[in-house]
């Protein structure tokens, strides 16, 4: 088997596990509990949430743990808006943000706030002159994420971030696609809120966190017994927060040399698959999440190319959201400007710790005959070859 | 999310490719939402006797297609336009709710190349018979038929 669909599902690493294991069986004490065993396990919230400020130069703010990066984009787009609604009431966020944001920032819009979405390029960058216009005395709050998940496009966070911040508005980043993959620094994003996502770096699921900058108040969205300074109340998620860390951790030290040995299986990748005639890759070619390849195949669908892989054993993912309800191609290709047909027949490929080149072979030897495969198949084959 | 006869014609589909000198054509869908079927048909004496297809389109709208063709061949012309999309999706063991409509098309394809085959042999009193002269009117305009229609909201 070769596995392509890192971005949607992650193994767990094995030093993770062993940190987590005691918290599931001996260390089981509340973090709100005061006897010892609770106090150990305040402790041990303490410890991890250190290492992942660590990880992103977060020594000016702090991390909230959330149940995954859904919930911290939630947070902090819901939760800043309605703590700052009288301050103003309007957004920015780009057009191609994950759909928590944009899900968000539609609430936020039904509850009376506006909102505009910034457009981007063809290859996925957002156009951050654009931005510097929409601001209005009004904006509270601007929103890009640092790379898109799908297209692997990486945003000039630093310079968007430093128009924001002389105009006196918010700025949030959703990282949980580039955390472990690039450097996330706040800092130098100029960023007062930014999401992170434990899976991605090979932490448990259902785990996530929202830096917040010092002095940046967000109203919670989950209400209940005062948890995590009042922003996210439930019992805390000890097992999986421990693990969140120690990703977070093992993250600080080992991404880069991973992020250089996978940016040349991706590089190797995009180019052997280029060589099928009228094949193109989606996303910017060079401005790139280092284990991102997403490509379109003219005249076939993408469920239909992931379905005939998965035959063979090889995993991807479709990047047309053929399985939603709305059967609606990707937000984010439409944005780029493909055709719908276009987005229709994307295919997203996402690498990670297990990728070696033999995966690429064995995909290699696959790929070319199943896309022949379904050409042969379709109308709009045969009708561009004048049959 | 298919069932395993969905997977099974998605594996190995019947009747895929084009009937060269065919009686009867039927295009429907449309690339935009993703599914496009051409259905080609051979007719002798009222009755299909060859069908084949080719469609641009995701798991279920090739297993679909594919099942139209098992179903339809051999069929007398009356007969095949009982294949109701209920049908198929039956025949499949079940499609995933919101595949139902949108990739569903292959018996709207058989429809409109059986409406097409009747009107190059001109026999306009066999189409108003069978009560195809609304689909025959769209098809001369050109429109979509109602896939097409319903996805060009997308």
């Amino acid at each position: 088997m070769a596995y392509f669909d890192y971005a949607n599902g992650c193994p767990v690493d094995e030093r993770v596990i062993e940190a987590m294991m005691p918290y599931m069986t001996d260390e089981i004490g509340n973090p709100s509990s005061v006897h010892s065993l609770g106090l150990k396990a305040r402790k041990a919230l303490d410890d991890a949430r250190e290492k992942v400020s660590m990880l992103i130069n977060g020594a000016e703010g702090d991390i909230i743990f959330t149940s995954g990066a859904t919930e911290a984009n939630n947070l902090a787009i819901i939760g800043y808006g309605m703590r700052y609604k009288r301050k103003g009431n309007h957004i920015i966020a780009s057009s191609i943000e994950h759909m928590s944001v944009i899900n968000s920032c539609k609430f936020l819009q039904k509850n009376g706030f506006e909102v505009t979405f910034i457009p981007v390029d063809r290859n996925g960058i957002v156009d951050v002159e654009e931005i510097e216009k929409s601001i209005r005395p009004d904006t509270i709050l601007v929103t890009v994420q640092h790379a898109n998940g799908e297209i692997g496009t990486i945003q000039p966070v630093e310079e968007i971030g430093k128009i924001v911040k002389e105009k006196g508005v918010a700025f949030h980043v959703d990282a949980s696609a580039s955390l472990g993959k690039i450097e996330v620094d706040v800092e130098r994003m100029g960023a007062d809120l930014v999401t992170l996502s434990s899976n991605d770096i090979y932490g448990p699921r259902g785990v996530g966190g929202l830096f917040i900058r010092r002095g940046i108040r967000v109203q919670p969205i989950i209400v209940g017994g005062g948890q995590e300074k009042g922003l996210r109340s439930g019992t805390e998620n000890v097992a999986g927060i421990v693990g969140f860390g120690k990703a977070a951790e093992i993250a600080k030290e080992e991404y880069k040399e991973e992020a250089r040995r996978e940016e040349k299986l991706r590089d190797e990748l995009i180019a052997r698959i280029l060589e099928i005639e009228e094949t193109y890759l989606n996303g910017h070619p060079e401005l790139r999440l280092p284990n991102n390849v997403n490509v379109r195949f003219s005249y076939i669908e993408g469920e239909s190319l992931v379905l005939s892989l998965d035959m063979e054993g090889i995993y991807a993912s479709t990047a047309s959201a053929c399985t939603s309800k709305t059967l609606e191609p990707s937000h984010v290709l439409i944005a780029c400007g493909l055709k719908h047909e276009e987005a229709h027949g994307s295919l997203l490929f996402t690498l990670g710790k297990g990728n070696t080149e033999e995966d690429i072979d064995r995909l290699m030897e696959v790929l070319p005959k199943v896309v022949e495969r379904l050409r042969m198949m379709s109308p709009l084959y045969r009708k561009s070859k004048g049959g | 999310m298919y069932s395993e006869k969905v997977m099974e014609h998605f594996r190995n589909p019947r009747n895929v490719g084009e009937i060269p000198d065919a009686d009867g054509v039927g295009e429907v869908g449309n690339p935009v939402c993703g599914d496009l079927m051409k259905i080609t048909i051979k007719v002798e004496d009222d009755r299909i006797k060859d069908i084949k297809f080719q469609t641009f389109g995701c798991g279920a709208a090739i297993a679909t297609s594919s099942m139209v063709t098992e179903l339809a061949k051999g069929l007398t012309l009356e007969e095949a336009l009982k294949i109701s999309k209920q049908k198929v999706a039956e025949e499949l063991g079940g499609l995933p709710p919101q595949k139902m409509h949108c990739s569903n098309l292959a018996a709207d394809g058989l429809r409109r190349a059986i409406v097409d085959y009747l009107k190059k042999s001109e026999r306009m009193d066999r189409i108003k018979e069978l009560g195809l002269e609304k689909e025959l009117e769209k098809m001369e305009k050109g429109e979509l038929d109602d896939h097409g229609e319903l996805c060009e909201g997308v």
